[in-house]
């Protein structure tokens, strides 16, 4: 059932909402699932949703957003509420397995017997129960020890989501597509968990897509776990694209084994407010990991990335890139946390964050934070705020090109290093599209999903 | 087609043109020359639109139209065409892409159907062979890491695809070698009409050799101070600029 919960104190409802409705949440999920709640729950209780008070959330008080009159979906049948289970692609060139979620639930897998022999996907509270000892041996190990707010809020709340397992040696080479449809008549909380096992010498690329297709309000907590074992090859592009009314909260954890070569990449390119944790655990020698990003805000928007890279062991690299492009009002944060604990010698960590501030108004602050305890590593950072480069610009109108096609290719110019580092040739060029028309102004996310390009419901833009 | 009258431009209360007068007709090729410092690359920016400079006096008529009057890219669409003495390098921004931008955007304003790509791309093949730029600099980002004589040829080559009709050459010679030199000449000569004219801005004979003044003018603090036939570049190679500076301050 969908159940409407009045939010003005935050922790006293969601505290009462737990409680009450805790028998429909187990309900049907599974044991580890249950088991892992009460202590999350305390936590969140304990915790509460972070303001800005809290040193991680400086930059993004996320109480108000927290707050209203909102939905949430206690069964799948709640979730679903009548939405039809069947989407459809429609971007031939963009040869995907795809998964449809509505409402953080799963509903939909296309053409499952196109997969790889042992490749397992589907709903996780399903899947589970079918392959159990793969999910009590990772299910919710590896959130840290940061104790975050948000994930132990998904952890205590969260009853389905993704579920994609690939077994050693196998190399998926459609990339695998969770598309998560957000709908409904009423505003709406929204928990999705996904969790994803990449075996040793397997490889598996990911696209999350997240959008809305109703002008409702949407909150949204969502994580993903990953773990890549020995000398697997693992890429998650996040294509973030909802409405401006939209407040997505979305933890992305990795948990690599050696030689495992690991890439994500964040790419907000409309939301009202993203705040994205992203937690890679090099947990042992000869990792690599690719942590890249790119923001493109307007009007009131605001995004922040908080990325932590945890260098536990020796010889790992880590390599973290985000960029962003701010207009009008819109504010950004980026924190870029590198922990390289005493064990992790001969570590290189390079990090940059760079922004393009196109207003007065716009604003970004920027925070390396370098805790480094062992001595023999590399590591660098630099973070820059700059403006449209007024040589540049006088250069191109001298050629013919007016002031707004010069912005459009300057900011494309900045956005693009990001966009390369795409590892899958018919996406980069799909967003390389996207980003482009985004920078037009051309950019509907009200009329269909950026990457599958399924249509919404007809609804005025936000 | 090019009518300067009284120029007067500053930057930051600096006035830097004091009075520049000068007429280009129809396919004339107009030198000039000066020492550093003395005004001629702040003439072509301009000329070209640059808002970093203030005019405060004067008019410019270009084909009739008053160019002050233009914003920058009407005044490219209108043929106009700056070579720049610094070109810039733009990371991100292929040359492709910038290209195609720059032609369309200038067969918009002619109201002519943009370029499809294949068409462009046989637009382009044509005059890399004209100017022969190295297909390589074609594929990379604009200016990105290009050597000096590159960046150089580059201009020549954007010129060659747009086709303007007075091009203003700002030390385009600079730093060349005999072989650059020899195309960047030929790329200007080989776009030669009796309805194109060109202002070449440089220090030395040697590109005047290849590309043949009727005129030369000097420039000396922010005015032209002297103006003659091609003879004129010869016998400033020969005895510099002294005297020029001498007789001005007399
Ligand atoms: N951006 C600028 N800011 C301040 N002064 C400038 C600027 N550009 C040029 N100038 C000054 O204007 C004068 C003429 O410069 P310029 O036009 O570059 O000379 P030329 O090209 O003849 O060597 C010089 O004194 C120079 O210092
Ligand atoms: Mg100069």
């Amino acid at each position: 059932m969908n159940k409407t919960c009045r939010i003005v104190n935050l922790q006293e409802e969601y505290s009462q909402l737990y409680q009450e409705h805790r028998s429909m949440i187990e309900d049907g999920a599974p044991e580890k699932m249950n088991a892992l709640r009460a202590k999350a729950f305390e936590t969140f209780i304990e915790k509460g949703i972070p303001s800005n008070k809290v040193e991680a959330y400086k930059y993004t008080n996320l109480q108000p957003y927290f707050k209203g009159t909102l939905d949430i979906a206690f069964s799948k049948e709640a979730a679903l509420n009548g939405s039809s289970d069947k989407f459809h692609c429609s971007v031939p060139e963009l040869d995907t397995h795809n998964v449809f979620l509505i409402n953080g639930w799963f509903a939909h897998l296309e053409d499952a017997h196109q997969l790889p022999e042992g490749v397992v996907v589907g709903s996780i509270r399903e899947k589970a129960l079918e392959h159990p000892e793969v999910f009590e041996k990772y299910y919710g190990q590896n959130l840290g020890d940061d104790n975050d707010a948000m994930a132990a809020m998904n952890t205590a709340f969260a009853q389905d989501g993704a579920f994609v397992y690939v077994p050693k040696g196998v190399v998926v080479n459609k990339p695998i597509q969770l598309v998560n449809i957000m709908t409904g008549e009423n505003d709406r909380l929204v928990f999705q968990r996904n969790l994803i096992v990449v075996e040793d010498n397997a490889q598996l690329k990911v696209m999350l897509c997240d959008h809305t297709i109703s002008p409702q309000k949407f909150v949204i907590n969502n994580l993903t776990e990953v773990f890549a074992n020995e000398n697997s090859v693992f890429d998650v592009y996040n294509i973030q694209n909802q409405h401006n009314l939209t407040t997505q909260v979305s933890g992305m954890y990795v948990h690599q084994k050696k030689y495992s070569n690991i890439l994500t990449n964040n790419l907000t390119l409309h939301s009202g407010v993203t705040r994205n944790n992203i937690r890679v655990t090099m947990d042992d020698e000869n990792c690599e990991s690719h942590v890249y990003g790119l923001y493109l805000s307007d009007k009131n928007q605001h995004v922040d990335n908080y990325s932590f890279i945890d260098h536990a062991k020796p010889h790992c690299q880590s390599f973290e890139l985000f960029k962003g492009v701010m207009d009008d009002s819109a504010s950004a944060a980026f924190t870029g946390r590198v922990l390289v604990r005493p064990d992790a010698q001969q570590t290189n960590a390079y990090q940059s964050n760079n922004n393009l501030l196109l207003t007065q108004n716009a604003k970004i602050n920027s925070k390396p934070q370098l805790e480094i305890y062992a001595d023999d590593v590399k590591c660098s950072h630099g973070a820059t705020v700059g403006q449209l480069d007024d040589d540049a610009m006088f250069y191109l109108k001298a050629r013919g090109i007016n002031e707004n096609e010069g912005r459009i290719l300057l900011m494309f110019a900045f956005a693009y290093e990001v966009i390369e580092k795409i590892r899958v040739e018919p996406l980069k060029e799909n967003i390389r599209s996207l980003v482009e028309k985004r920078f037009r102004g051309e950019f509907d996310k009200c009329d269909s999903c950026v990457v599958c390009g399924h249509q919404g419901a007809s609804v005025s833009c936000l | 087609m090019l009518v300067i009258k009284d120029l007067h431009a500053k930057i930051d209360d600096k006035e830097i043109l004091r009075g520049i007068n000068l007429e280009i007709k129809p396919g004339e090729v107009h030198a000039i020359m000066g020492p550093n410092g003395s005004g001629k690359s702040t003439l072509s920016s301009v000329l070209a639109g640059n808002e970093k400079f203030e005019v405060n006096e004067g008019s410019v008529s270009f084909n009739g139209k008053d160019l002050l009057d233009l914003a920058p890219e009407d005044r490219a669409r209108e043929g106009l065409f700056l070579s720049f003495q610094y070109p810039v390098e733009i990371p991100g921004v292929s040359m492709v892409n910038f290209m195609r931008t720059a032609v369309n955007e200038h067969r918009k304003y002619r109201e002519e159907e943009p370029y499809s790509a294949s068409e462009f791309l046989k637009l382009m093949r044509e005059k890399k062979k004209l100017v022969e730029i190295d297909s390589n600099l074609t594929n990379r980002s604009v200016n990105e890491g290009f050597s000096g004589g590159e960046k150089k040829k580059n201009e020549i080559f954007q010129m060659a695809m747009l086709e303007p009709k007075l091009a203003i050459l700002d030390e385009t010679d600079s730093g060349l070698d005999i072989d650059a030199l020899r195309v960047v000449a030929n790329g200007v000569n080989k776009l030669k009409s009796p309805e194109r004219s060109t202002i070449v801005i440089t220090h030395y004979q040697r590109l005047l050799d290849h590309i043949v003044p009727d005129y030369v003018h000097v420039l000396y603090k922010g005015r032209i101070v002297k103006s003659a036939g091609k003879e004129l570049a010869l016998e400033l190679e020969e005895k510099g600029y002294d005297w020029i500076k001498k007789e001005f301050e007399d």
